[in-house]
């Protein structure tokens, strides 16, 4: 490469670094600044007696560690049942080869497009006592489905609004792995299973483990869906969190738990970074 | 940690401000700073203030007590006149947040009835600081083809005959308060060892109950998902007309009387302007228009003379008789640590599984 070349290629770089000054500032106004002063109320103490650990060692009560384990539960249940529910239909879709990526897109955000907290309602509604589906088991002689508030309930709400976050990303990797690589291993004598699992899921691995995250991060610090389809009656550590802000008016408190929440969640990126280097999506979180 | 909060309110602030800052009409008299309830008032009576006393309105709303407390506490809005619940009040009275009211200001304040004023004084002793605004109280809705006969006490939402079909309240001082008073405690009361057995009896509670819920059990007990809710009386007359079947009770142990009234903050600019706006409010005509708005029991005794449906103006949903109110009793501030206590027991017995 001549001289002349390198100079223009690094003051294009410039150019490029220039164009995300408003992200930049963005992210130093909404996601930084915050940050730290999360970080800084979770390490103080509410009356004012400077550094303590003591919010974060709330989430040793029992109380708040029996809803930490339960919230671990059930939203890592909801995220394996993603992955199986939309692995299997990101294979479908790309053996489907269809011209226009954006249409596969808009079919699974179309749902998206109208409030989460709508969908979440309309959940409670079917699954009621006397919702539509005990209506339709008692119309034709079945024994009625009773799921409205139980940790089952939670979990169907989970794996319906966070769906997409799985499909997406994994779709994206499979649609971009060659033609070329399967036809070689199917020259090479594979058998279908053998592809799938020596060449198409490590492929795709990173598209798997940004959906993991992309689907076990709500779920793990939701409220609204516990509160909607759960009926109060199953307590999760968001709903803690949110007790402890609105109130008990107990910053210091919310915000230690939080950061025990986030250490969860870093736990996660950590794993999304060793595996997903050139993936997409993982910058949302 | 208070400065950091008030730099992130200013920032906002000015936003807002800036938003704000159009022209408008002048006013003789200077302007009033009202933060209320949403859906809270006529909105027609809004305006007529504006025109009567030549004093501008701007008028705010918040959804829930803890969302406005830290406005005021943090003092970055000058409100001159605010509706809080109750407790909140006597938390704010015992922070010293209050002014106290001139009541030379507030000659309307004859059309309350002293049956509510003496209510009031549990948490605002002498009635110094607050005026009832709009009140109700906390009881079980249920619906009679649904029960054996007729519902008067507690126990019947810790019955296991109605199992699965009972909804319980999800907010921790009513809640609490429930099991207390069921066991012949105050609502107010601060002693461990009576919040512990409360706490047991929610515990065993738990299984019979079909969920926790606030505002959803107006439309489950509408749509019969349930035999028994328990509900604030401004929803049980909405839902009885929605559903003759439903019927509401204050259970004879009693139960909780709520009040919402006007008290100005300490670093009110327009005290004059706020009492000026209290006095209205308590108007018997204005009372009337609020009411018919918003369905709530007023404690203006002129105004409920005027009330022209007979029905309601005997309700004793609405209005229910002295002997009923005796029995109930107004939440007070208990301090942090009690608070945490109770909120602590609750979420106990929420994570129980069982």
């Amino acid at each position: 490469m001549s001289k002349e070349k390198g100079r223009l290629a690094t003051h294009k770089r410039r150019m490029q670094y220039l164009l995300s000054t408003p992200y930049v500032l963005w992210s130093i106004g909404f996601i930084v600044l915050p940050l730290i002063m999360i970080v800084y109320y979770g390490m103080t103490s509410r009356n004012g007696d400077g550094f303590t650990l003591e919010n974060l060692k709330l989430i040793w009560a029992p109380t708040n560690r029996s809803t930490l384990v339960l919230s671990i539960q059930l939203s890592v249940i909801s995220t394996l049942l993603c992955l199986l529910i939309a692995y299997p239909l990101a294979l479908a879709l790309r053996a489907l080869r269809l011209k226009s990526n954006g249409f596969v897109i808009l079919l699974f955000m179309l749902p998206m497009w109208m409030n989460f907290l709508l969908r979440t309602i309309a959940w409670q509604n079917i699954l009621e006592k006397n919702g539509v589906i005990n209506m339709f088991l008692g119309a034709v002689g079945l024994p009625k489905l009773n799921i409205i508030n139980t940790p089952a309930a939670i979990v169907l709400g989970m794996v319906y609004d966070f769906l997409p976050f799985m499909i997406i990303p994994i779709y994206n990797v499979l649609s971009k792995i060659s033609d070329d690589v399967i036809q070689a291993a199917s020259d090479l004598g594979a058998n279908y299973i053998q592809i799938l699992f020596r060449v198409i899921i490590p492929l795709s691995k990173p598209g798997i483990v940004s959906g993991l995250t992309m689907v076990f991060v709500p779920s793990l610090t939701t409220f609204v869906i516990s509160d909607i389809l759960g009926g109060g009656k199953v307590l999760l550590i968001g709903k803690v969190i949110e007790q402890k802000f609105k109130m008990a008016n107990d910053w210091n408190a919310g915000c230690g738990l939080s950061l025990v929440l986030m250490v969860f969640i870093f736990i996660c990126m950590a794993i999304v970074q060793k595996y997903d280097k050139d993936a997409e999506g993982t910058g949302v979180w | 940690m208070r400065g950091m909060k008030k730099w992130l309110l200013m920032a906002a602030l000015i936003g807002a401000v800036t938003l704000f800052c159009g022209c408008k009409r002048e006013y003789a008299n200077g302007e009033v700073v009202v933060f209320n309830w949403g859906e809270y008032i006529d909105e027609a009576v809004i305006k007529m203030f504006e025109e009567e006393y030549d004093i501008e309105v701007v008028y705010d709303e918040f959804t829930e007590n803890e969302d406005m407390y830290p406005i005021i506490n943090i003092g970055e809005v000058n409100y001159d006149v605010v509706c809080p619940s109750d407790y909140m009040i006597s938390r704010m009275i015992q922070e010293n947040l209050l002014a106290e009211l001139n009541y030379d200001n507030i000659p309307n304040i004859k059309n309350i009835d002293p049956e509510y004023l003496k209510s009031a004084e549990d948490f605002d002793p002498g009635n110094k600081y607050a005026v009832p605004y709009c009140w109700g109280t906390v009881g079980i809705l249920y619906n009679k083809t649904m029960v054996d006969g007729e519902i008067t006490s507690w126990s019947s939402i810790f019955d296991e005959k109605y199992s699965q079909n009972i909804l319980m309240i999800d907010s921790v001082r009513d809640g609490m308060g429930i099991a207390l008073k069921y066991l012949g405690y105050s609502m107010n009361t601060a002693e461990k060892s009576q919040l512990e057995e409360a706490k047991q009896l929610l515990i065993k509670q738990r299984p019979l109950v079909q969920g926790y819920f606030v505002d959803e059990v107006r439309n489950k007990m509408i749509g019969e998902e349930a035999a028994l809710g328990v509900i604030y009386s401004g929803e049980a007359i909405y839902t009885q007309r929605e559903n003759a079947n439903l019927v509401y009770v204050v259970p004879e142990e009693g139960s909780n009387v709520w009040i919402d009234g006007w008290v100005i903050p300490k670093n009110a600019k327009n005290k004059e302007n706020a009492e000026k706006w209290i006095n209205f409010m308590c108007r018997e005509d204005i009372a009337l228009m609020n009411f018919e708005e918003i369905t709530y029991s007023t404690p203006n005794k002129a105004a409920r003379e005027l009330i022209e449906d007979e029905a309601i103006r005997n309700s004793t949903i609405a209005f229910p008789p002295e002997e009923t109110l005796n029995r109930c009793e107004a939440f007070r501030y208990l301090g942090t640590a009690v608070e945490e206590l109770y909120m602590e027991m609750w979420n106990e017995m929420k994570a129980t599984k069982n």
